[in-house]
């Protein structure tokens, strides 16, 4: 599905991804951890086409094609969908409008039929009922004035209704109390299918106390520095970073 | 939301959409100004003696008057002697029904997305509409005179209801106002009136439709609504016009009048033609438009989308002297290419416990200058007068201008004045955001726009604020890039 190979990225001249690989295949689960300031959200937002990003070399396929090639929302209708870890304010859009109107564009792009409004009103209705969000906000703006947790229920609620291939989370779960963590873990592990893959972008392992990753992988300093299962993530809970830098830096680059 | 994009999907693949001219004969003034040319008009008008005097003295007016500077906008020198002052689509002759009204002309209503035929049907609209400086079609005017309500056009008011045309007239935008409004008011065509009377709501919406037809013809309306005692009316103007390549002249006056307890909303979505992407040619719009709230608690609101014109030069206003009266502007403006925008409004309070609403929305995009100007007057009298303003600015790109001038003059220390302004670009993260969503780079920023210009939407009726929206789409479509 997604073949990442060593890739390198710039910000203003500053290297941050110094040489990713990482492949993922259809139904697979990836976590990415990291220490803070190791280039997890820069991987993210790399893989959603960030224009400030600057890919120096390396390439990235995604369903067969060059998806550096690709402009934002063209990989957003090829199904590639990125949680925020700061949503975004829009005054004066209504979030059911904003709903609306971003499913009937993937819709059309991948050639479905557009949804009217009455199977629109439904499919929210019933989207919203899994992520646990207050009906209410489908009226306000999107995001504003939405406390941290509805930012985030918002976000798993447009993945809901987006049906993505590719879901990438971005810290998703940063700020976020225990309930609104169950939430979000409960609408990845029901979206969770043998088509559908996951990045998971986090700092903590809690996450992946209620989303369990196929793989683990740890991003320091620009490099992924170890990969494994599921048992890297309780390691790092229980020892933390410090002994990924240490072997990390031992090692000559 | 799939309206505005197909709006803008079919703007892709053509020019200017209303850019088309129709060729119906008329009857037209060679090129010039002078008194001749104001009695002439008069006289070919059947005005009564007054009115021509009304005109004359305006015209003597003028002639001392110099065109202002001071607006933020910048252009070539207007040759007022190189215009026509008058033009008269054929027949003039009065119409019963439709059929008698020129194929060429229906047509041109038709390309409009105005048929006269589903005007009829069309619950809740009637239409004026002037074509050129003629009046042609009244619709529903049964109806409203029923009710006792007069909805007609300016040279018809003249011949039926002289006495109520002599009392407003000038009342709130003196023939010697401004250099255009005099100049209007010396040659002004024709334009709409509307009068309801005391006690009386009217039913349904009242729009005119204003269209720019004979080359080189200036265009000079004239606008008269006044609504008695308890009186409450909504009134739409909308405008396009065909594609030209000189520069034409738009001097229009609108006065408004509401006594105790009556109610005006006066929306307007101005699209005339704004010139090409070099900005070659488009329309100079130089207009003034202004309310006098003179009962009590009576009420006028502004409400304007401005995307068209190459100059646009406008303030609409409101007089407060009516005690509790209420003044209201919300305003959208949108410059793009090489269009200049200086307008904004004024609120003049005069009577106790007044209050006014300024929201003014500027987006400006490509090399384009838009102003907000705006005065807010609290007199010596005007105790616990009240006034909250909002002016903010949207850029798109960074050749653009945008710029804020607020007056101020406070005389009474009772008053509470707000002020709030800001600035911003369009974000790129909300871009992103909706783009990673799916949305391609133009709806995102459509939604954008128009979720910062809903404040201003929502005081539009139903039908208008589709257009508005349709409209924002087209003007701002290419902008960025």
């Amino acid at each position: 599905m997604l073949t990442i190979k060593d890739i390198k990225v710039s910000i203003e001249d500053k290297e941050i991804l110094k040489g990713i690989n990482l492949e993922v295949k259809p139904g697979e689960v990836h976590a990415i951890m990291g220490p803070n300031g190791s280039g997890k959200s820069t991987l993210a937002n790399v893989l959603a086409g960030r224009e400030e990003y600057e890919v120096t070399s390396g390439s990235i396929q995604y369903l067969g094609e060059d998806l550096l090639e690709m402009e934002v929302d063209e990989r957003a209708q090829a199904g590639i969908f990125m949680a925020f870890q700061y949503p975004i304010e829009i005054p004066g859009v209504s979030t059911s409008n904003f709903l609306k109107s971003t499913v009937n564009a993937v819709r059309k792009a991948q050639g479905k039929e557009e949804l009217n409004a009455l199977q629109m009103l439904k499919l929210i209705r019933e989207k919203i009922q899994m992520v646990g969000m207050n009906e209410n906000l489908l009226k306000r703006s999107l995001n504003e004035g939405f406390s941290g947790g509805e930012k985030k229920r918002s976000e798993m609620l447009q993945m809901a209704l987006l049906e993505p291939k590719l879901a990438i989370l971005d810290e998703t779960d940063s700020g976020l109390d225990i309930d609104a963590l169950r939430i979000v873990a409960e609408a990845v592990n029901q979206l969770r299918n043998e088509n559908r893959s996951f990045i998971i972008v986090t700092h903590y392992q809690r996450l992946l106390d209620y989303i369990v990753p196929d793989h683990v992988h740890v991003l320091y300093n620009g490099r992924i520095v170890k990969s494994g299962d599921k048992s890297l993530a309780l390691e790092l809970e229980e020892k933390g970073y410090d002994w990924i830098k240490e072997e990390a830096d031992s090692v000559p680059a | 939301m799939s309206d505005s994009m197909q709006t803008l999907e079919d703007h892709t693949r053509s020019d200017y959409k209303y850019g088309f001219t129709s060729n119906f004969e008329s009857d037209t003034f060679p090129k010039g100004l002078s008194e001749d040319v104001v009695r002439a008009i008069s006289l070919k008008k059947n005005e009564p003696e007054w009115l021509t005097e009304w005109r004359l003295k305006a015209y003597r007016h003028w002639l001392t008057m110099k065109e202002p500077k001071w607006p933020n906008v910048k252009y070539p020198p207007i040759d007022y002697q190189d215009m026509i002052y008058y033009s008269a689509p054929k027949p003039k002759k009065l119409l019963n029904s439709l059929d008698e009204v020129d194929p060429e002309l229906l047509e041109t209503f038709n390309k409009l997305g105005i048929p006269l035929e589903e005007q009829k049907l069309l619950a809740g609209v009637a239409v004026d509409a002037v074509i050129d400086s003629v009046s042609v079609k009244t619709t529903y005017k049964e109806k409203l005179a029923e009710l006792g309500i007069i909805f007609s056009s300016f040279s018809e008011a003249v011949k039926e209801h002289p006495e109520l045309v002599r009392k407003y007239l000038g009342s709130v935008v003196p023939a010697n106002d401004n250099y255009f409004a005099a100049l209007n008011s010396a040659v002004f065509s024709d334009g709409s009136f509307v009068f309801i009377p005391k006690g009386v709501r009217c039913p349904m919406e009242l729009s005119t439709y204003f269209r720019i037809n004979e080359r080189n013809t200036g265009q000079f309306e004239r606008t008269l609504i006044v609504a008695e005692e308890g009186g409450h009316v909504s009134y739409l103007e909308g405008c396009t016009a065909p594609m030209r390549d000189e520069n034409q002249l738009h001097a229009a006056v609108v006065e408004l009048v509401t006594l105790d307890n009556a109610t005006i909303k006066y929306s307007t979505v101005q699209n005339w033609y704004p010139g090409d992407k070099d900005g070659k040619g488009g329309i100079y719009n130089f207009v003034t438009k202004r309310g006098l709230c003179k009962g009590y608690k009576s009420k006028i609101t502004w409400t304007q989308v401005e995307t068209g014109s190459a100059i646009t030069w406008k303030y609409p206003s409101c007089v407060l002297m009516g005690d509790n009266s209420v003044g209201e502007f919300y305003s959208v403006a949108v410059t793009n290419n090489y269009q200049q925008a200086d307008t904004g409004t004024k609120m003049i309070h005069l009577g106790k416990n007044t209050r006014s609403t300024i929201i003014s929305k500027g987006i400006s995009a490509g090399f384009s200058d838009n102003s907000y100007r705006g005065l807010v007057k609290i007199g010596k009298k005007a105790e616990n007068a009240h006034n909250f303003s909002q002016c903010d600015s949207l850029l798109m790109g960074d050749k653009c201008g945008a710029h804020t001038f607020p007056y101020l003059e406070v005389e009474n220390n009772s008053a509470k004045v707000e002020h709030e302004a800001t600035t911003s670009k369009i974000g790129e993260d909300q871009l992103f955001y909706l783009m990673q969503r799916g949305l391609s780079e133009e709806d995102a920023i459509n939604m954008i726009v128009n979720g910062y210009c809903k404040e201003v939407f929502n005081e539009l009726p139903m039908e208008f604020a589709v257009e508005a929206q349709k409209l924002l789409a087209i003007s701002l479509e290419g902008s960025v890039g």
